[in-house]
Protein backbone atom coordinates (compact mmCIF):
# COMPACT_ATOMS: atom_id res chain seq x y z
CA UNK A 1 0.00 0.00 0.00
CA UNK A 2 0.97 3.62 -0.33
CA UNK A 3 2.66 5.35 2.53
CA UNK A 4 0.37 7.41 4.69
CA UNK A 5 2.10 10.69 4.14
CA UNK A 6 1.24 11.37 0.50
CA UNK A 7 -1.95 12.66 -1.06
CA UNK A 8 -4.07 10.33 -3.15
CA UNK A 9 -3.44 11.79 -6.60
CA UNK A 10 -4.30 8.59 -8.47
CA UNK A 11 -8.01 9.38 -8.73
CA UNK A 12 -7.26 13.06 -9.40
CA UNK A 13 -5.00 12.08 -12.32
CA UNK A 14 -7.60 9.71 -13.73
CA UNK A 15 -10.38 12.30 -13.64
CA UNK A 16 -8.10 15.12 -14.84
CA UNK A 17 -6.98 13.24 -17.96
CA UNK A 18 -10.51 12.03 -18.72
CA UNK A 19 -11.73 15.63 -18.46
CA UNK A 20 -9.57 16.43 -21.48
CA UNK A 21 -10.71 13.31 -23.35
CA UNK A 22 -14.42 13.92 -22.70
CA UNK A 23 -13.97 17.61 -23.47
CA UNK A 24 -12.73 16.74 -26.95
CA UNK A 25 -15.50 14.16 -27.48
CA UNK A 26 -18.34 16.35 -26.16
CA UNK A 27 -17.26 19.41 -28.12
CA UNK A 28 -16.76 17.33 -31.27
CA UNK A 29 -20.39 16.19 -31.01
CA UNK A 30 -21.34 19.85 -30.48
CA UNK A 31 -19.54 20.86 -33.68
CA UNK A 32 -21.25 18.00 -35.53
CA UNK A 33 -24.75 19.06 -34.48
CA UNK A 34 -23.93 22.70 -35.27
CA UNK A 35 -22.96 21.49 -38.77
CA UNK A 36 -26.22 19.52 -39.00
CA UNK A 37 -28.16 22.75 -38.48
CA UNK A 38 -26.25 24.18 -41.43
CA UNK A 39 -26.43 21.06 -43.58
CA UNK A 40 -29.38 18.80 -42.67
CA UNK A 41 -27.91 16.16 -45.05
CA UNK A 42 -25.50 15.32 -42.23
CA UNK A 43 -28.33 13.51 -40.41
CA UNK A 44 -26.93 10.34 -41.93
CA UNK A 45 -28.71 7.69 -39.85
CA UNK A 46 -31.28 7.65 -37.05
CA UNK A 47 -28.55 7.21 -34.44
CA UNK A 48 -26.61 10.09 -36.01
CA UNK A 49 -29.59 12.43 -36.15
CA UNK A 50 -29.70 15.81 -34.46
CA UNK A 51 -32.46 14.85 -32.03
CA UNK A 52 -30.41 12.02 -30.56
CA UNK A 53 -27.00 13.68 -30.71
CA UNK A 54 -28.07 16.91 -29.07
CA UNK A 55 -28.68 15.27 -25.65
CA UNK A 56 -25.47 13.32 -26.16
CA UNK A 57 -23.63 16.64 -26.60
CA UNK A 58 -25.16 18.23 -23.50
CA UNK A 59 -24.59 15.13 -21.36
CA UNK A 60 -21.01 14.78 -22.59
CA UNK A 61 -19.96 18.37 -21.99
CA UNK A 62 -21.85 18.86 -18.72
CA UNK A 63 -21.54 15.52 -16.97
CA UNK A 64 -18.52 13.92 -18.66
CA UNK A 65 -16.27 16.98 -19.20
CA UNK A 66 -17.62 19.24 -16.45
CA UNK A 67 -18.30 16.35 -14.07
CA UNK A 68 -14.81 14.90 -14.44
CA UNK A 69 -13.31 18.37 -13.89
CA UNK A 70 -15.33 18.69 -10.69
CA UNK A 71 -14.35 15.23 -9.43
CA UNK A 72 -10.66 15.88 -10.20
CA UNK A 73 -10.48 19.34 -8.65
CA UNK A 74 -12.68 18.57 -5.63
CA UNK A 75 -10.60 15.51 -4.72
CA UNK A 76 -7.44 17.59 -5.12
CA UNK A 77 -8.68 20.66 -3.24
CA UNK A 78 -10.28 18.79 -0.33
CA UNK A 79 -7.08 16.86 0.35
CA UNK A 80 -4.79 19.86 0.05
CA UNK A 81 -6.89 22.22 2.15
CA UNK A 82 -7.68 19.60 4.81
CA UNK A 83 -4.05 18.36 4.91
CA UNK A 84 -5.10 14.71 4.86
CA UNK A 85 -5.17 11.88 2.39
CA UNK A 86 -8.46 11.22 0.62
CA UNK A 87 -10.89 9.09 2.63
CA UNK A 88 -11.35 5.55 1.27
CA UNK A 89 -9.25 5.04 -1.89
CA UNK A 90 -11.50 2.10 -2.84
CA UNK A 91 -14.65 4.24 -2.89
CA UNK A 92 -12.77 7.02 -4.72
CA UNK A 93 -11.72 4.50 -7.35
CA UNK A 94 -15.34 3.31 -7.58
CA UNK A 95 -16.49 6.88 -8.28
CA UNK A 96 -14.02 7.09 -11.17
CA UNK A 97 -14.88 3.80 -12.84
CA UNK A 98 -18.60 4.12 -12.02
CA UNK A 99 -18.72 7.60 -13.57
CA UNK A 100 -16.94 6.38 -16.70
CA UNK A 101 -19.48 3.55 -17.04
CA UNK A 102 -22.29 6.11 -16.73
CA UNK A 103 -20.73 8.19 -19.51
CA UNK A 104 -20.19 5.22 -21.83
CA UNK A 105 -23.75 4.00 -21.13
CA UNK A 106 -25.03 7.47 -22.05
CA UNK A 107 -22.95 7.46 -25.23
CA UNK A 108 -24.55 4.14 -26.24
CA UNK A 109 -28.17 4.56 -25.12
CA UNK A 110 -28.80 8.14 -26.26
CA UNK A 111 -27.91 7.54 -29.94
CA UNK A 112 -30.04 4.38 -29.80
CA UNK A 113 -32.97 6.58 -28.84
CA UNK A 114 -33.42 5.54 -25.21
CA UNK A 115 -34.38 8.71 -23.37
CA UNK A 116 -36.68 9.96 -20.63
CA UNK A 117 -36.92 13.19 -22.70
CA UNK A 118 -36.28 15.29 -19.55
CA UNK A 119 -33.63 17.82 -20.46
CA UNK A 120 -30.25 17.17 -18.77
CA UNK A 121 -31.86 14.08 -17.17
CA UNK A 122 -32.36 12.03 -20.34
CA UNK A 123 -30.67 8.88 -19.10
CA UNK A 124 -32.96 5.94 -18.41
CA UNK A 125 -33.57 4.37 -15.03
CA UNK A 126 -30.79 1.72 -14.85
CA UNK A 127 -28.21 4.47 -15.49
CA UNK A 128 -29.99 6.74 -12.99
CA UNK A 129 -29.49 4.08 -10.32
CA UNK A 130 -25.78 3.82 -11.11
CA UNK A 131 -25.47 7.62 -10.95
CA UNK A 132 -27.06 7.54 -7.51
CA UNK A 133 -24.61 4.89 -6.28
CA UNK A 134 -21.62 6.80 -7.62
CA UNK A 135 -22.89 10.01 -6.12
CA UNK A 136 -23.38 8.50 -2.66
CA UNK A 137 -19.82 7.14 -2.82
CA UNK A 138 -18.62 10.61 -3.90
CA UNK A 139 -20.34 12.19 -0.89
CA UNK A 140 -18.83 9.59 1.47
CA UNK A 141 -15.31 10.17 0.10
CA UNK A 142 -15.62 13.97 0.11
CA UNK A 143 -17.27 14.44 3.50
CA UNK A 144 -15.20 11.60 4.99
CA UNK A 145 -12.09 13.55 4.01
CA UNK A 146 -13.47 16.72 5.57
CA UNK A 147 -14.36 14.80 8.75
CA UNK A 148 -10.76 13.64 9.25
CA UNK A 149 -9.16 16.97 8.32
CA UNK A 150 -6.14 18.23 10.24
CA UNK A 151 -6.92 21.92 9.74
CA UNK A 152 -9.23 23.85 12.06
CA UNK A 153 -11.18 25.46 9.22
CA UNK A 154 -13.11 24.07 6.29
CA UNK A 155 -11.88 26.22 3.42
CA UNK A 156 -14.66 27.99 1.49
CA UNK A 157 -13.96 26.05 -1.73
CA UNK A 158 -15.00 22.90 0.14
CA UNK A 159 -18.28 24.52 1.17
CA UNK A 160 -19.10 25.11 -2.48
CA UNK A 161 -18.05 21.59 -3.48
CA UNK A 162 -20.04 20.18 -0.55
CA UNK A 163 -23.18 22.12 -1.50
CA UNK A 164 -22.77 20.94 -5.09
CA UNK A 165 -22.52 17.29 -4.03
CA UNK A 166 -25.47 17.39 -1.61
CA UNK A 167 -27.76 19.39 -3.88
CA UNK A 168 -27.08 17.33 -6.98
CA UNK A 169 -27.92 14.19 -4.98
CA UNK A 170 -31.24 15.73 -3.95
CA UNK A 171 -32.04 17.02 -7.45
CA UNK A 172 -31.16 13.77 -9.17
CA UNK A 173 -33.16 11.53 -6.84
CA UNK A 174 -36.30 13.70 -6.89
CA UNK A 175 -36.34 14.51 -10.60
CA UNK A 176 -35.49 10.95 -11.63
CA UNK A 177 -38.33 9.40 -9.61
CA UNK A 178 -39.79 7.19 -12.32
CA UNK A 179 -41.64 3.94 -12.84
CA UNK A 180 -39.78 1.44 -15.04
CA UNK A 181 -41.91 -0.46 -17.54
CA UNK A 182 -39.12 -2.21 -19.43
CA UNK A 183 -35.34 -2.26 -19.12
CA UNK A 184 -34.98 0.93 -21.18
CA UNK A 185 -38.32 2.68 -20.70
CA UNK A 186 -39.75 4.43 -17.66
CA UNK A 187 -42.36 7.06 -16.92
CA UNK A 188 -41.94 9.90 -14.42
CA UNK A 189 -44.06 9.73 -11.26
CA UNK A 190 -45.12 13.34 -11.86
CA UNK A 191 -47.66 14.41 -14.45
CA UNK A 192 -48.53 17.54 -16.38
CA UNK A 193 -47.44 20.89 -15.05
CA UNK A 194 -46.05 19.33 -11.85
CA UNK A 195 -43.73 17.28 -14.03
CA UNK A 196 -42.63 20.43 -15.84
CA UNK A 197 -42.04 22.28 -12.57
CA UNK A 198 -40.04 19.43 -11.02
CA UNK A 199 -38.03 19.14 -14.23
CA UNK A 200 -37.08 22.84 -14.26
CA UNK A 201 -36.55 22.96 -10.53
CA UNK A 202 -34.00 20.25 -11.35
CA UNK A 203 -32.82 21.87 -14.56
CA UNK A 204 -32.13 25.29 -13.17
CA UNK A 205 -30.52 23.96 -10.01
CA UNK A 206 -28.33 21.75 -12.16
CA UNK A 207 -27.14 25.07 -13.59
CA UNK A 208 -26.94 26.59 -10.12
CA UNK A 209 -25.23 23.80 -8.27
CA UNK A 210 -23.55 21.58 -10.87
CA UNK A 211 -22.42 24.32 -13.26
CA UNK A 212 -22.05 27.14 -10.73
CA UNK A 213 -21.41 26.07 -7.13
CA UNK A 214 -19.00 23.32 -8.14
CA UNK A 215 -17.03 25.58 -10.44
CA UNK A 216 -17.01 28.32 -7.81
CA UNK A 217 -15.21 25.75 -5.68
CA UNK A 218 -12.61 25.65 -8.45
CA UNK A 219 -12.45 29.45 -8.46
CA UNK A 220 -11.97 29.77 -4.70
CA UNK A 221 -8.95 27.45 -4.74
CA UNK A 222 -7.26 27.90 -8.10
CA UNK A 223 -7.54 31.70 -8.50
CA UNK A 224 -5.79 32.42 -5.15
CA UNK A 225 -3.30 29.64 -5.87
CA UNK A 226 -2.35 30.82 -9.33
CA UNK A 227 -2.32 34.47 -8.26
CA UNK A 228 -0.25 33.60 -5.19
CA UNK A 229 -2.43 35.62 -2.86
CA UNK A 230 -5.43 34.89 -0.64
CA UNK A 231 -8.99 35.48 -1.83
CA UNK A 232 -9.94 39.18 -1.89
CA UNK A 233 -12.52 38.91 0.92
CA UNK A 234 -13.17 35.74 2.87
CA UNK A 235 -16.24 37.18 4.58
CA UNK A 236 -17.67 38.07 1.18
CA UNK A 237 -17.13 34.43 0.17
CA UNK A 238 -19.17 33.29 3.20
CA UNK A 239 -22.03 35.63 2.32
CA UNK A 240 -21.67 34.67 -1.36
CA UNK A 241 -22.11 31.03 -0.42
CA UNK A 242 -25.23 31.46 1.71
CA UNK A 243 -26.83 33.94 -0.68
CA UNK A 244 -26.53 31.42 -3.51
CA UNK A 245 -27.93 28.66 -1.30
CA UNK A 246 -30.93 30.75 -0.25
CA UNK A 247 -31.88 32.02 -3.70
CA UNK A 248 -30.95 29.51 -6.41
CA UNK A 249 -33.59 26.95 -5.40
CA UNK A 250 -36.42 29.30 -6.40
CA UNK A 251 -35.32 30.45 -9.83
CA UNK A 252 -36.45 27.41 -11.87
CA UNK A 253 -39.90 28.67 -12.95
CA UNK A 254 -38.31 31.23 -15.30
CA UNK A 255 -37.89 28.31 -17.71
CA UNK A 256 -41.69 28.04 -17.84
CA UNK A 257 -42.78 31.64 -18.51
CA UNK A 258 -46.09 31.86 -20.37
CA UNK A 259 -46.83 28.17 -19.91
CA UNK A 260 -49.54 26.41 -17.89
CA UNK A 261 -47.49 27.03 -14.73
CA UNK A 262 -49.47 29.33 -12.38
CA UNK A 263 -48.65 32.99 -12.96
CA UNK A 264 -47.54 33.59 -9.37
CA UNK A 265 -44.96 30.81 -9.67
CA UNK A 266 -43.62 32.41 -12.86
CA UNK A 267 -43.35 35.78 -11.11
CA UNK A 268 -41.63 34.17 -8.11
CA UNK A 269 -39.11 32.55 -10.44
CA UNK A 270 -38.47 35.87 -12.14
CA UNK A 271 -38.03 37.71 -8.83
CA UNK A 272 -35.54 35.22 -7.43
CA UNK A 273 -33.65 35.18 -10.72
CA UNK A 274 -33.26 38.96 -10.44
CA UNK A 275 -32.09 38.66 -6.83
CA UNK A 276 -29.49 36.11 -7.98
CA UNK A 277 -27.58 38.87 -9.71
CA UNK A 278 -26.29 40.11 -6.35
CA UNK A 279 -24.57 36.95 -5.09
CA UNK A 280 -23.35 36.09 -8.58
CA UNK A 281 -21.62 39.42 -9.00
CA UNK A 282 -20.39 39.34 -5.40
CA UNK A 283 -18.62 36.08 -6.20
CA UNK A 284 -17.26 37.35 -9.50
CA UNK A 285 -15.89 40.52 -7.88
CA UNK A 286 -14.35 38.44 -5.11
CA UNK A 287 -12.51 36.31 -7.64
CA UNK A 288 -11.35 39.11 -9.93
CA UNK A 289 -10.32 41.44 -7.09
CA UNK A 290 -8.03 38.71 -5.76
CA UNK A 291 -5.66 40.02 -8.44
CA UNK A 292 -5.96 43.54 -7.05
CA UNK A 293 -2.46 45.01 -6.84
CA UNK A 294 -1.06 42.23 -9.02
CA UNK A 295 -2.76 42.91 -12.32
CA UNK A 296 0.56 42.62 -14.16
CA UNK A 297 0.42 38.87 -13.55
CA UNK A 298 -2.45 38.74 -15.99
CA UNK A 299 -0.16 39.88 -18.79
CA UNK A 300 2.35 37.03 -18.64
CA UNK A 301 0.39 34.18 -17.09
CA UNK A 302 -1.94 32.40 -19.54
CA UNK A 303 -3.44 30.26 -16.76
CA UNK A 304 -4.55 33.41 -14.93
CA UNK A 305 -5.96 34.67 -18.24
CA UNK A 306 -8.13 31.57 -18.41
CA UNK A 307 -9.29 31.94 -14.80
CA UNK A 308 -9.99 35.66 -14.85
CA UNK A 309 -11.64 35.77 -18.29
CA UNK A 310 -13.82 32.87 -17.18
CA UNK A 311 -14.99 35.08 -14.30
CA UNK A 312 -15.77 37.85 -16.78
CA UNK A 313 -17.96 35.44 -18.71
CA UNK A 314 -19.53 34.35 -15.41
CA UNK A 315 -20.38 37.99 -14.73
CA UNK A 316 -21.76 38.48 -18.23
CA UNK A 317 -23.95 35.41 -18.22
CA UNK A 318 -25.22 36.04 -14.68
CA UNK A 319 -26.27 39.53 -15.77
CA UNK A 320 -27.85 38.17 -18.93
CA UNK A 321 -29.69 35.37 -17.08
CA UNK A 322 -31.69 37.62 -14.72
CA UNK A 323 -32.37 39.94 -17.67
CA UNK A 324 -33.79 37.05 -19.70
CA UNK A 325 -35.89 35.90 -16.75
CA UNK A 326 -37.89 39.15 -16.87
CA UNK A 327 -41.16 38.09 -18.43
CA UNK A 328 -41.29 40.82 -21.08
CA UNK A 329 -37.71 40.08 -22.17
CA UNK A 330 -38.44 36.37 -22.06
CA UNK A 331 -41.40 36.91 -24.38
CA UNK A 332 -38.82 37.89 -26.97
CA UNK A 333 -35.99 35.54 -26.09
CA UNK A 334 -37.72 32.28 -25.23
CA UNK A 335 -37.41 29.42 -27.75
CA UNK A 336 -34.94 31.48 -29.80
CA UNK A 337 -31.20 30.99 -30.27
CA UNK A 338 -30.60 33.78 -27.74
CA UNK A 339 -31.08 31.08 -25.09
CA UNK A 340 -28.42 28.96 -26.81
CA UNK A 341 -26.09 31.97 -26.84
CA UNK A 342 -26.72 32.59 -23.14
CA UNK A 343 -26.07 28.97 -22.22
CA UNK A 344 -22.84 28.89 -24.18
CA UNK A 345 -21.57 32.14 -22.73
CA UNK A 346 -21.87 30.35 -19.39
CA UNK A 347 -20.75 26.93 -20.62
CA UNK A 348 -17.85 27.81 -22.93
CA UNK A 349 -16.89 31.02 -21.15
CA UNK A 350 -17.36 30.30 -17.47
CA UNK A 351 -17.40 26.52 -16.97
CA UNK A 352 -15.06 25.67 -19.84
CA UNK A 353 -12.40 28.31 -19.27
CA UNK A 354 -12.21 27.88 -15.49
CA UNK A 355 -11.94 24.09 -15.85
CA UNK A 356 -9.25 24.41 -18.50
CA UNK A 357 -7.31 26.93 -16.39
CA UNK A 358 -7.51 24.68 -13.33
CA UNK A 359 -6.35 21.67 -15.38
CA UNK A 360 -3.34 23.58 -16.71
CA UNK A 361 -2.41 24.26 -13.09
CA UNK A 362 -3.20 20.74 -11.93
CA UNK A 363 -1.87 18.32 -14.54
CA UNK A 364 1.85 19.21 -14.36
CA UNK A 365 1.72 18.98 -10.57
CA UNK A 366 0.26 15.48 -10.76
CA UNK A 367 3.35 14.41 -12.71
CA UNK A 368 6.01 16.10 -10.62
CA UNK A 369 6.40 19.08 -12.96
CA UNK A 370 5.95 22.77 -12.26
CA UNK A 371 4.36 23.70 -15.55
CA UNK A 372 2.91 22.34 -18.78
CA UNK A 373 5.25 21.15 -21.53
CA UNK A 374 4.48 24.28 -23.56
CA UNK A 375 3.34 27.54 -21.98
CA UNK A 376 3.10 29.07 -25.45
CA UNK A 377 0.46 26.53 -26.42
CA UNK A 378 -1.59 27.53 -23.33
CA UNK A 379 -1.56 31.12 -24.58
CA UNK A 380 -2.52 29.95 -28.07
CA UNK A 381 -5.36 27.86 -26.61
CA UNK A 382 -6.57 30.87 -24.66
CA UNK A 383 -6.86 33.12 -27.71
CA UNK A 384 -8.34 30.46 -30.00
CA UNK A 385 -10.96 29.59 -27.36
CA UNK A 386 -11.80 33.21 -26.55
CA UNK A 387 -12.26 34.19 -30.18
CA UNK A 388 -14.38 31.05 -30.63
CA UNK A 389 -16.65 31.99 -27.72
CA UNK A 390 -17.10 35.56 -28.90
CA UNK A 391 -18.03 34.43 -32.42
CA UNK A 392 -20.40 31.81 -31.01
CA UNK A 393 -22.32 34.00 -28.57
CA UNK A 394 -22.45 37.09 -30.77
CA UNK A 395 -23.91 35.01 -33.61
CA UNK A 396 -26.52 33.48 -31.33
CA UNK A 397 -27.49 36.81 -29.77
CA UNK A 398 -28.13 38.36 -33.16
CA UNK A 399 -29.89 35.25 -34.46
CA UNK A 400 -32.04 35.00 -31.31
CA UNK A 401 -33.21 38.60 -31.24
CA UNK A 402 -33.86 38.45 -34.98
CA UNK A 403 -35.93 35.27 -34.61
CA UNK A 404 -37.89 36.75 -31.70
CA UNK A 405 -38.68 39.88 -33.70
CA UNK A 406 -39.63 37.91 -36.82
CA UNK A 407 -41.94 35.57 -34.88
CA UNK A 408 -43.83 38.46 -33.29
CA UNK A 409 -44.00 40.56 -36.48
CA UNK A 410 -47.63 41.27 -37.37
CA UNK A 411 -48.83 42.83 -40.64
CA UNK A 412 -51.47 45.60 -40.66
CA UNK A 413 -54.10 43.05 -41.68
CA UNK A 414 -53.41 41.06 -38.51
CA UNK A 415 -51.56 38.14 -40.08
CA UNK A 416 -48.03 37.11 -39.14
CA UNK A 417 -45.45 38.90 -41.27
CA UNK A 418 -43.06 35.96 -41.49
CA UNK A 419 -43.48 32.22 -41.72
CA UNK A 420 -41.37 30.12 -39.37
CA UNK A 421 -39.33 28.81 -42.30
CA UNK A 422 -38.38 32.37 -43.23
CA UNK A 423 -36.85 32.87 -39.77
CA UNK A 424 -34.90 29.62 -40.19
CA UNK A 425 -33.60 30.80 -43.55
CA UNK A 426 -32.56 34.15 -42.08
CA UNK A 427 -30.63 32.30 -39.36
CA UNK A 428 -28.32 30.40 -41.76
CA UNK A 429 -25.45 32.94 -41.79
CA UNK A 430 -25.43 32.95 -38.01
CA UNK A 431 -25.40 29.15 -37.89
CA UNK A 432 -22.27 29.36 -40.07
CA UNK A 433 -20.59 31.81 -37.65
CA UNK A 434 -21.62 29.63 -34.70
CA UNK A 435 -20.12 26.58 -36.40
CA UNK A 436 -16.88 28.52 -36.89
CA UNK A 437 -16.83 29.62 -33.25
CA UNK A 438 -17.52 26.10 -32.00
CA UNK A 439 -14.83 24.68 -34.28
CA UNK A 440 -12.31 27.16 -32.87
CA UNK A 441 -13.23 26.16 -29.32
CA UNK A 442 -12.80 22.49 -30.24
CA UNK A 443 -9.45 23.33 -31.87
CA UNK A 444 -8.35 24.89 -28.59
CA UNK A 445 -9.30 21.71 -26.80
CA UNK A 446 -7.21 19.67 -29.26
CA UNK A 447 -4.25 21.98 -28.63
CA UNK A 448 -4.76 21.26 -24.94
CA UNK A 449 -4.92 17.50 -25.52
CA UNK A 450 -1.60 17.67 -27.40
CA UNK A 451 0.00 19.79 -24.67
CA UNK A 452 -1.26 17.43 -21.95
CA UNK A 453 0.11 14.46 -23.90
CA UNK A 454 3.54 16.13 -24.14
CA UNK A 455 3.37 16.95 -20.43
CA UNK A 456 2.53 13.52 -19.07
CA UNK A 457 4.02 11.05 -21.52
CA UNK A 458 7.11 9.38 -20.08
CA UNK A 459 6.60 11.15 -16.77
CA UNK A 460 6.27 9.36 -13.49
CA UNK A 461 3.03 9.89 -11.66
CA UNK A 462 3.92 11.75 -8.47
CA UNK A 463 1.91 11.88 -5.28
CA UNK A 464 2.91 14.95 -3.32
CA UNK A 465 3.70 14.47 0.38
CA UNK A 466 1.23 15.89 2.87
CA UNK A 467 2.72 19.00 4.50
CA UNK A 468 3.99 18.21 7.98
CA UNK A 469 2.94 20.14 11.06
CA UNK A 470 -0.25 21.02 9.34
CA UNK A 471 -2.53 21.12 12.32
CA UNK A 472 -2.84 24.53 13.86
CA UNK B 1 -52.10 26.44 10.88
CA UNK B 2 -52.96 27.08 7.29
CA UNK B 3 -50.36 26.38 4.66
CA UNK B 4 -50.00 29.95 3.40
CA UNK B 5 -49.11 31.18 6.89
CA UNK B 6 -46.60 28.36 7.35
CA UNK B 7 -44.99 29.27 4.04
CA UNK B 8 -44.79 32.93 5.02
CA UNK B 9 -43.15 32.02 8.31
CA UNK B 10 -40.57 29.85 6.55
CA UNK B 11 -39.79 32.65 4.08
CA UNK B 12 -39.35 35.25 6.81
CA UNK B 13 -37.30 32.82 8.93
CA UNK B 14 -35.01 32.15 5.96
CA UNK B 15 -34.58 35.86 5.34
CA UNK B 16 -33.82 36.58 9.01
CA UNK B 17 -31.33 33.70 9.05
CA UNK B 18 -29.58 35.14 6.02
CA UNK B 19 -29.36 38.61 7.59
CA UNK B 20 -27.97 36.90 10.68
CA UNK B 21 -25.29 35.22 8.56
CA UNK B 22 -24.32 38.56 7.00
CA UNK B 23 -24.02 40.21 10.45
CA UNK B 24 -22.06 37.20 11.72
CA UNK B 25 -19.68 37.29 8.77
CA UNK B 26 -19.01 41.02 9.08
CA UNK B 27 -18.57 41.11 12.86
CA UNK B 28 -14.99 41.93 13.84
CA UNK B 29 -14.71 38.81 15.98
CA UNK B 30 -14.50 36.64 12.86
CA UNK B 31 -11.60 38.53 11.33
CA UNK B 32 -8.77 36.34 12.62
CA UNK B 33 -10.53 33.07 11.88
CA UNK B 34 -11.34 34.20 8.35
CA UNK B 35 -7.78 35.38 7.73
CA UNK B 36 -6.46 32.02 8.86
CA UNK B 37 -8.96 30.21 6.65
CA UNK B 38 -8.16 32.41 3.64
CA UNK B 39 -4.48 31.42 3.91
CA UNK B 40 -5.27 27.68 3.81
CA UNK B 41 -4.72 27.15 0.08
CA UNK B 42 -1.44 29.07 0.16
CA UNK B 43 -0.01 27.16 3.13
CA UNK B 44 0.22 23.85 1.33
CA UNK B 45 3.13 24.97 -0.82
CA UNK B 46 4.00 22.63 -3.62
CA UNK B 47 7.20 20.75 -3.08
CA UNK B 48 9.21 22.05 -6.03
CA UNK B 49 10.98 18.79 -6.60
CA UNK B 50 12.77 17.75 -9.75
CA UNK B 51 10.96 15.38 -12.04
CA UNK B 52 9.98 12.14 -10.43
CA UNK B 53 11.45 13.23 -7.13
CA UNK B 54 8.23 12.83 -5.20
CA UNK B 55 7.03 9.74 -3.49
CA UNK B 56 5.40 7.91 -6.34
CA UNK B 57 2.84 5.28 -5.66
CA UNK B 58 3.41 1.96 -7.43
CA UNK B 59 -0.21 1.70 -8.46
CA UNK B 60 -0.05 5.01 -10.30
CA UNK B 61 2.06 3.90 -13.20
CA UNK B 62 -0.49 2.19 -15.32
CA UNK B 63 -3.30 4.64 -14.74
CA UNK B 64 -5.02 6.45 -17.59
CA UNK B 65 -2.06 7.42 -19.67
Amino acid sequence: MQSQDTFNYTVVRQFALMTVVWGVVGMLVGVLIAAQLMWPELNLAPWLSYGRLRPLHTNAVIFAFGGSALFATSYYVVQRTCHVRLFSPALASFTFWGWQVVIVAAAITLPLGFTTSKEYAELEWPIDILITLVWVAYAVVFFGTIAKRRTPHIYVANWFYGAFILTVALLHVINSAEIPVTLWKSYPVYAGVQDAMVQWWYGHNAVGFFLTAGFLGIMYYFVPKQAGRPIYSYRLSVVHFWALIFTYMWAGPHHLHYTALPDWAQSLGMLFSLILLAPSWGGMINGIMTLSGAWHKLRDDPILKFLIVSLSFYGMSTLEGPLMSIKTVNALSHYTDWTIGHVHSGALGWVGLISIGALYYLIPRLYGRTEMASVGLITLHFWVATVGIVLYIAAMWIAGVMQGLMWRGVSPDGTLTYTFAESVKATYPFYAIRLLGGTLYLAGMLIMAYNVWKTVVGQRAVDAPIPAAAAA
Amino acid sequence: MDLALARSIVTVAAFVTFIGIVVWAWSGARRERFEAAAKLPLEDDEPQRPRGGGVAAPSDHGSMR
